[in-house]
C-alpha cells in the first residue's frame, strides 16, 4: 500500500492525501498516517523539486567526479564517504564497482569554485589518492525527465 | 442510417450516402477552433509508443526492411502472435493460417463482416458500442440488430435479450469487451450463456477485445478460450490501446483457418498488407513490452479510480468500469440532452467528452469521457465539470 501512495508522490510530491486517496483508492486517512510514518522513518528522506535552472539565468557547474581511495581498516569506504559528503558543494556520493571507487557529484557556482574544491578540499582528504574530474557541459535528463523535451504529435481529429 | 442526400455534382453510392457521420466527428470540428481545451474526447492513450518499441521500428528503417511483408503479415510476428496469446489466455492459434495481420482492428473489423455476410444477413451488436460496428456490418451489406445494454446491468449484453433477437437471418454476434464507450467488462457466466446461444444456432461470434490489456482488478475473459469456443470465433485484437501504438495501425483477427482465408483474400485486394515497420514495432512489443504496458495500466487505473470517484462527487451517478479507459457518467439530472450537454460542456467550460447518443440509443443521457490523459488535466476537467453541473441541475 505504501508503495502506491511512493509512486504517485515520487511524480507529484505535492499530491494531497485527498489526491492520493482518490488516485489509489486507499482511505485518505490512512494514506496520512502511512506518509508520516515514512517520512519518520526516513523512507521518504525529502518533497524536492526539479528544476531546469538554466531557465532563470542561475546556471550553475556541475562535475562528475571519480575517486580513488585507500580503504580504512574496520571502515572500508564509508568513513571517507562520509568526509566528501558533509560539504555542501557534494550533491551525489556513490560507492561503485569499476576502476574507481567512489562517484561524487558536486554541484558550484563557477568552475573556480569546483577546483579549488577538488584541489584543496577533496584531495587532501586522507586516504583519497587520486581524482578524476568531468564538467557537465549539458544536461539532457535528470531523475528520469528530459529537460528539454520536444513537443509530442498533437492529437488530430479522428473518429473512434 | 440518415438518408437525407443533397443532390450535388457527383454522384456518390447510396451506401456511403446513407452513412451517418459519426457523431465524435463533429465535436472535432468544433474543437480544432478553440483554444485551451481540455480533451476527454479521444479514445487514445496519452502516451508515445515506448521508446524501445519506436527504437526497434528505425532500426528496421535503417537496415532497409521497406517491402511488403507476406499478405498475412510478417511470420516472426504471426509466431510471436500465436506465442503470445498462448501464454496470456491459453488459446492455440496456428501462425500458418489461422493469424491474419490486418491495418489495426478496424481493417479487421472490416474484412470479417465482409468475409461472412451476405446481403440482409444479420449481425447482433450491443447497444452503446463502438461506432464502426453497425457501420461496418451496414458497409458489407449486413443489417446491424441492436441489442439494449444497461446501466444497471452493468451495460453487460443479456443473453437473454440476443437469444430474442436471434432470427433464420443472424450470422453473427458481434461484442467487444472491455467496451468502448462504458468500460463494461462481460463475466465470464454471461459469455457462456452467449456461447451457448451460438453453438446452438451456429452463429459465429466476433470477439473484438484490443481493450483486454487494459483491465482493473479483474480478470479478462478471452471469448475463443471458452470451451469449444474456437471454432464459432473470430478473436479481433491490436496493439493500439496496450502499447500506446495507435498511430502504427497494426491489429490482427485470429479464427477458423476458412473464414481467415477468406479475409486474407479481401485484404490481399484491398491493402496488400500492413506496414512492415509497423509490424517490426509489433514484433518488439509481444517480445519486450510486458513492462511498458504495466506501467501504463498502472496509471490508468490511478486516473480511472479520479475521475470517476470526481463525477460522483460532482453528483453524476456514474457506474464503475472494469476495462478500456472510458468513464460513462449518466447526465439524465442534468436534463440535457448527452448532444447538448457536450456542445455546451465545450462552448461554455473548453472541456471535450463525447455524447453517448454517437454510440447509439442506448447511449443518450450519457456522456464519455477519456481518462487517457494527464491527471492534472483530469483534475481539472472535474473541476470545470463542477461548475457546469452546478449550473444546470437547478432547475
Amino acid at each position: 500500500m505504501l508503495h502506491e501512495i511512493l509512486k504517485v508522490l515520487q511524480d507529484d510530491a505535492r499530491a494531497t492525501p485527498e489526491q492520493i486517496a482518490a488516485r489509489t483508492g486507499i482511505p485518505a486517512g490512512q494514506v496520512a498516517k502511512l506518509i508520516g510514518e515514512a517520512e519518520k522513518d526516513r523512507t521518504i528522506l525529502k518533497y524536492h523539486t526539479l528544476i531546469n535552472w538554466e531557465k532563470v539565468n542561475n546556471e550553475r557547474v556541475w562535475a562528475l567526479i571519480e575517486v580513488k581511495v585507500t580503504p580504512q581498516k574496520d571502515v572500508g569506504f564509508d568513513s571517507i564517504a562520509e568526509r566528501i559528503y558533509h560539504f555542501p558543494q557534494t550533491q551525489s556520493v556513490y560507492l561503485i564497482s569499476g576502476s574507481y571507487d567512489l562517484f561524487v557529484l558536486v554541484a558550484g557556482k563557477s568552475n573556480r569554485e569546483i577546483a579549488d574544491f577538488v584541489s584543496q578540499k577533496l584531495s587532501h582528504i586522507d586516504g583519497v589518492h587520486e581524482t578524476f574530474t568531468q564538467f557537465v557541459l549539458k544536461r539532457y535528463k535528470e531523475e528520469g525527465e528530459i529537460i528539454d523535451a520536444k513537443e509530442n504529435m498533437k492529437r488530430q481529429p479522428v473518429i473512434l | 442510417m440518415s438518408t437525407n442526400q443533397k443532390i450535388s455534382k457527383y454522384h456518390i453510392s447510396r451506401k456511403a450516402g446513407q452513412l451517418a457521420p459519426s457523431g465524435i466527428r463533429k465535436f472535432f470540428d468544433l474543437l480544432a477552433n478553440m483554444e485551451g481545451v481540455i480533451s476527454l474526447g479521444v479514445g487514445e492513450p496519452d502516451y508515445s509508443t515506448p521508446w524501445h518499441i519506436r527504437e526497434a521500428a528505425i532500426r528496421s528503417l535503417e537496415n532497409g526492411m521497406t517491402m511488403y511483408t507476406s499478405n498475412s503479415g510478417m511470420p516472426e510476428l504471426r509466431s510471436e502472435l500465436s506465442r503470445y496469446l498462448k501464454n496470456e489466455y491459453q488459446v492455440g492459434y496456428d501462425a500458418g493460417g489461422e493469424i491474419l495481420i490486418s491495418v489495426g482492428v478496424s481493417e479487421a473489423l472490416d474484412l470479417v463482416m465482409r468475409a461472412i455476410l451476405d446481403p440482409d444477413d444479420e449481425v447482433i451488436v450491443p447497444d452503446p458500442s463502438f461506432v464502426a460496428y453497425s457501420a461496418c456490418v451496414f458497409m458489407a451489406g449486413g443489417v446491424p440488430v441492436m441489442v439494449p445494454t444497461y446501466e444497471k446491468d452493468g451495460f453487460e449484453l443479456d443473453p437473454e435479450a440476443v437469444a430474442e433477437r436471434i432470427t433464420s437471418k443472424t450470422r453473427a454476434i458481434l461484442i467487444g469487451y472491455p467496451a468502448n464507450p462504458t468500460g463494461a467488462v462481460m463475466p465470464r457466466e454471461k459469455l457462456l450463456a452467449i456461447a451457448a446461444l451460438a453453438k446452438k444456432h451456429h452463429l459465429v461470434v466476433i470477439s473484438d477485445e484490443i481493450y483486454a490489456r487494459l483491465i482493473y482488478g479483474v480478470d479478462h475473459t478471452c471469448f475463443p478460450a471458452l470451451p469449444g469456443m474456437q471454432d464459432n470465433t473470430v478473436l479481433l485484437g491490436g496493439f493500439s490501446k496496450a502499447f500506446a501504438m495507435t498511430g502504427w495501425r497494426i491489429g490482427y483477427a485470429c479464427g477458423p483457418s476458412e473464414i481467415i482465408a477468406a479475409m486474407t483474400k479481401i485484404h490481399q485486394y484491398t491493402m496488400m498488407c500492413a506496414s512492415t515497420m509497423g509490424q517490426v514495432a509489433a514484433v518488439e512489443a509481444l517480445k519486450a513490452g510486458e513492462n511498458s504496458c504495466m506501467e501504463m495500466v498502472a496509471d490508468y487505473n490511478r486516473r480511472r479510480r479520479v475521475i470517476v470517484r470526481g463525477l460522483r462527487d460532482i453528483g453524476l451517478p456514474c457506474f464503475e468500469p472494469k476495462g478500456a479507459f472510458y468513464a460513462f457518467p449518466s447526465i439524465k439530472n442534468t436534463g440535457l440532452t448527452s448532444e447538448d450537454f457536450a456542445e455546451k460542456f465545450l462552448t461554455e467550460e473548453k472541456v471535450a467528452v463525447v455524447p453517448g447518443s454517437a454510440f447509439g440509443e442506448c447511449g443518450e443521457g450519457y456522456i464519455r469521457c477519456c481518462y487517457a490523459t494527464s491527471m492534472a488535466d483530469i483534475e481539472e476537467a472535474l473541476v470545470r465539470m463542477k461548475r457546469f453541473v452546478k449550473k444546470y441541475s437547478v432547475r
